[in-house]
């Protein structure tokens, strides 16, 4: 009896396996395609980069070594922002080939607030972050593989985080 | 379901001037609510803007940016009529693709 039972089994089992392992491959081809239709062109997320809480550990996870000081990025943030939860910061890098930008609030529990690839023509980017406290954003730019950088110190009456 | 996003894409010149709002609540993790329970991070770690079809922004996001995001953004050699679409993607599994046309200023 039991070598019976066995042996019926056994096929049958093997058909199951091969059956969900089809499907299974099927499942992942056909999920792949619908991302490649919707939102495939985003990149993954620099998650340890945006978990670093020290400074130059972000900065490591950009890639930004030997990262040379430019008078061609321009900051354009409040010199006081009264209200940490928004404060409004835009990046333009007038340096030619700018490939990305990349924003930081050096004093924030997690120094790297947003990086942006930038295929617009237009090395330019907006928006507003929250800060903890007073201090310096520095905007990394990346060009062919060199990084520049210039900072902005924004003084803070009221931190934003938390 | 979230909210649409507002998305105006104005021409000036050769130049189309992108706005985008988003309606988020961006949680940063490490607030707590009334009864002292850290609330959970909750945010918007991507945002990817398209001229047609074609990439011209690429953005990821920490909880640093503010509650309701603002984003700017200018695409040179844009026209009128040219399709803008916003796709957003947060660390909950939530997103949302809202689109404008560029029209004149």
């Amino acid at each position: 009896m039991q070598f019976n039972k066995q042996s019926n089994i056994h096929p049958v089992r093997r058909t199951v396996l091969k059956f969900t392992g089809a499907m299974g491959a099927l499942a992942t081809v056909s999920v792949a395609g619908l991302m490649r239709a919707g939102e495939a062109l985003a990149a993954p997320w620099n998650k340890g980069g945006f978990e670093s809480k020290a400074l130059e550990e972000a900065l490591k996870s950009l890639g930004a070594a030997n990262m040379i000081e430019s008078k061609d990025i321009v900051i354009t943030a409040p010199d006081i922002a009264e209200n940490g939860a928004v404060v409004p910061i835009a990046v333009t890098s007038r340096i030619p080939n700018t490939q990305s930008i990349s924003i930081l609030a050096e004093k924030n529990p997690f120094p790297l607030a947003a990086s942006f690839d930038i295929t617009s023509g237009d090395a330019y980017v907006s928006t507003r972050l929250k800060m903890g406290q007073t201090s310096n954003v520095r905007a990394v730019v990346k060009v062919d593989g060199k990084y520049f950088t210039a900072v902005k110190e924004v003084k803070v009456t009221v931190g934003g985080c938390g | 379901m979230a909210e649409a996003m507002k998305i105006r894409a104005i021409l000036q010149g050769d130049t189309a001037d992108v706005r985008i709002l988003i309606a988020h609540p961006m949680e940063t993790g490490q607030r707590r609510d009334a009864t002292g329970k850290l609330v959970p991070a909750h945010f918007i770690q991507s945002v990817v803007v398209t001229q047609n079809g074609k990439t011209v922004l690429d953005g990821q996001w920490s909880q640093a940016i503010s509650r309701n995001p603002f984003l700017g953004l200018r695409v040179k050699g844009a026209r009128n009529g040219d399709k803008i679409v916003v796709t957003w993607a947060d660390n909950t599994g939530g997103k949302r693709t809202d689109e404008a046309v560029v029209s004149p200023g």
